[in-house]
């Protein structure tokens, strides 16, 4: 078996959730190569080749994968894939836009955000939120996955894969990037935090966020939110955690002002320890919760800040 | 210009599944079905399309058993014009349907395609991707705003870190994220005409296309469930049980 696992990087560097796709090519077994696609991705080729189990970095350095766009990333994955049985991205904005194109390419049909490698063509995924847990069989010949980076811890970072240039250039006259608009911010990101504190509709504003602020300074956390808060405006999309939004694993999620529709438990079930502080005691998230904490939020926020 | 949107029957978002005690798939059995919501969102914006004069004409277009008729007529009650029904019987994937919705495209010649993001029953997120591959248009997946600008329209997406803004070539696929637009509902006079709208049905060998995939279901379980903790009494407590019993601070 051989398998590409399509790098996942931002500003520059190479993003954690990768060495959490390529523990679940180790899981699948068989030889690793790692494609860095982008524009001046020299340093993030040098930070992939040294993942554990890779064999071999590929990269496609050129203005044509610049914000690697859907069309011309599709076409250069399609293009080598014809060296691989199995096709491997980060179930990311970019891997879910970019990884489905690539299977209709080739033909084939992909197998979204697996939680687990039963068997090099059987694997594991959540369907209906989460609600259910789904072991599907591939019968094609190459495999397309998207791989949910929680279900899977990151190799380390021991290796000293080879670096080789890829020369083909995919034309693209059909898409053209006019502006991003990334949320700048401190903290760690929400995928990869060991706490996580999220806000709901309960916050009331986005300036009430703030109550949100110290504590996340104090247990090195991320913020995150509903959908609700998200929809109300008061923080911005990136913030969403849940069925839609991002999903998250850490040691410790805190929600706050959060009712806990299942959309919502969706993304953040998976915590090891889950403390819910709502002032309704009937409110779902507590059937969920190892500590639920039945308070005011506005003024169990600033004890907590204090005490902590 | 002409836009076409596929709608998916799905199980109502508000109704807690059961999965069937023999484990080979979720119970669908006198259960609430409904329109998928991000398909909801992909119907409204093709209707404002229309309604601001850039869109002429708005179809419909589903692929599923024969009771999917109905999100069809949801769909012609919240404003499309007409429908057509792929029928089929078969466990329908991402890949089937793009297969479909692409002969449709060129039989029809829209010039934008709109769908959801993602169906929540199978939360797959590949449809839209594969059917502009499957046509070679561009794609703007996980829109939460678009414009059409004479031949070109803008897409903002909601990525990870934020929002990104792409320009496409028409046509081209759109997927709806939920912050595109909040649907309306269908009014009963809308419901009574969209009983009267033309639906096509076809079935896939009437469009040269197999929709069975090559991804076999094995096996639908229950995810490990959580059980619920305690209640703490106060702020002192819940940060004394995180130290000493969860060990998390
Ligand atoms: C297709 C689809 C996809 C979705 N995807 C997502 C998703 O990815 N993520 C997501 O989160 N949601 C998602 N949703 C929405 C989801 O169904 C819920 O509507 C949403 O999660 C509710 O957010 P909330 O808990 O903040 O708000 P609410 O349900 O309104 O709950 C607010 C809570 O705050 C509490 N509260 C109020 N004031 C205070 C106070 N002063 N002190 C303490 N507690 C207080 C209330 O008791 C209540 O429990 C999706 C919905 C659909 C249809
Ligand atoms: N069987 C189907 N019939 C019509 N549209 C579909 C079907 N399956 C998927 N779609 C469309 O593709 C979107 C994404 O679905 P998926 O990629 O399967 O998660 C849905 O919101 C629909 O717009």
């Amino acid at each position: 078996m051989s398998i590409l696992v399509l790098a996942e990087h931002h500003d520059g560097a190479l993003a954690g959730a990768t060495a959490h796709v390529v523990a679940a090519a180790q899981a699948i077994g068989g030889d690793i190569d790692i494609l860095v696609a982008g524009e001046g991705v020299g340093a993030i080729a040098e930070a992939a080749a040294k993942l554990d189990g890779v064999s071999r970095v590929r990269v496609a350095d050129h203005a044509a994968y610049a914000h690697l766009l859907a069309e011309p990333t599709a076409a250069l994955i399609a293009e080598l894939a014809g060296d691989y049985t199995h096709l491997l991205a980060c179930a990311s904005t970019t891997g879910k836009n970019v990884l489905p194109r690539v299977a209709a390419l080739k033909d084939v049909g992909q197998i979204s955000e697996i939680i687990s490698v039963e068997s090099p063509d059987t694997f594991k995924r959540p369907i209906y939120a989460g609600n259910a847990i789904a072991t599907v069989q591939s019968e094609d010949a190459l495999k397309v996955i998207t791989v949910r980076a929680t279900g899977f811890d990151a190799v380390g970072e021991g290796g000293s894969a080879a670096i080789e240039a890829v020369d083909f250039v995919a034309d693209n006259a059909q898409s053209t990037f006019v502006k991003e608009e990334l949320a700048k911010s401190d903290r760690p990101e929400l995928g990869a935090a060991k706490v996580v504190i999220s806000g709901g509709r309960g916050m009331g504003s986005g300036e009430n966020f703030t109550l949100l602020d110290g504590i996340a300074d104090k247990l090195g956390a991320a913020i995150g939110a509903s959908r609700a808060a998200v929809d109300a405006g008061f923080v911005p999309n990136d913030m969403q955690v849940g069925q839609t939004g991002k999903i998250v694993a850490p040691e410790l999620y805190i929600a706050v002002g959060i009712s806990g529709a299942i959309q919502h438990l969706a993304g953040m079930k998976d915590s090891k320890v889950i403390v819910a502080i709502n002032k309704d005691e009937e409110a779902p998230i507590f059937q969920v919760a190892d500590y639920g904490l039945v308070a005011d939020l506005f003024q169990a926020l600033p004890e907590l800040e204090e005490k902590l | 210009m002409k836009v076409l949107v596929a709608v998916k029957r799905v199980i109502d978002y508000n109704v807690k599944i059961r999965v069937k005690p023999d484990h080979s798939d979720v119970d669908l059995t006198n259960v609430k079905m409904a329109m998928n919501p991000f398909c909801e969102i992909a119907v409204e914006e093709a209707v404002r399309l229309k309604e601001k004069g850039i869109a002429t004409e708005v179809v419909a277009v589903t692929i599923g058993p024969k009771a999917a008729q109905e999100q069809l007529r949801t769909a012609l009650a919240l404003g499309a014009d007409r429908a057509i029904h792929v029928e089929t019987d078969e466990r329908v994937e991402s890949l089937g349907a793009a297969k479909a919705l692409a002969r449709l495209v060129e039989e029809e010649q829209p010039g934008l395609v709109i769908l959801g993001k993602q169906a929540i029953d199978t939360d797959n997120n590949q449809t839209g991707q594969m059917l502009a591959a499957l046509t070679g248009l561009p794609q703007g997946t996980f829109a939460s705003e678009i414009k059409v600008e004479g031949e070109k329209l803008q897409v903002t997406r909601e990525v990870d870190g934020g929002l990104q803004t792409v320009e496409l070539s028409l046509p081209a696929i759109v997927t709806a994220d939920l912050r595109l637009n909040e649907p309306r509902y269908a009014k009963l006079p809308d419901i009574m005409k969209a009983k009267k709208k033309p639906l096509d049905v076809k079935t896939p060998a009437d469009l040269g296309i197999e929709v069975a995939s090559k991804v076999k279901l094995l096996k639908v379980e229950p995810p490990a469930e959580r059980k619920g903790g305690v209640k703490v009494g106060s702020v002192d407590e819940l940060i004394d049980k995180l130290k000493n019993e969860a060990k998390v601070l």
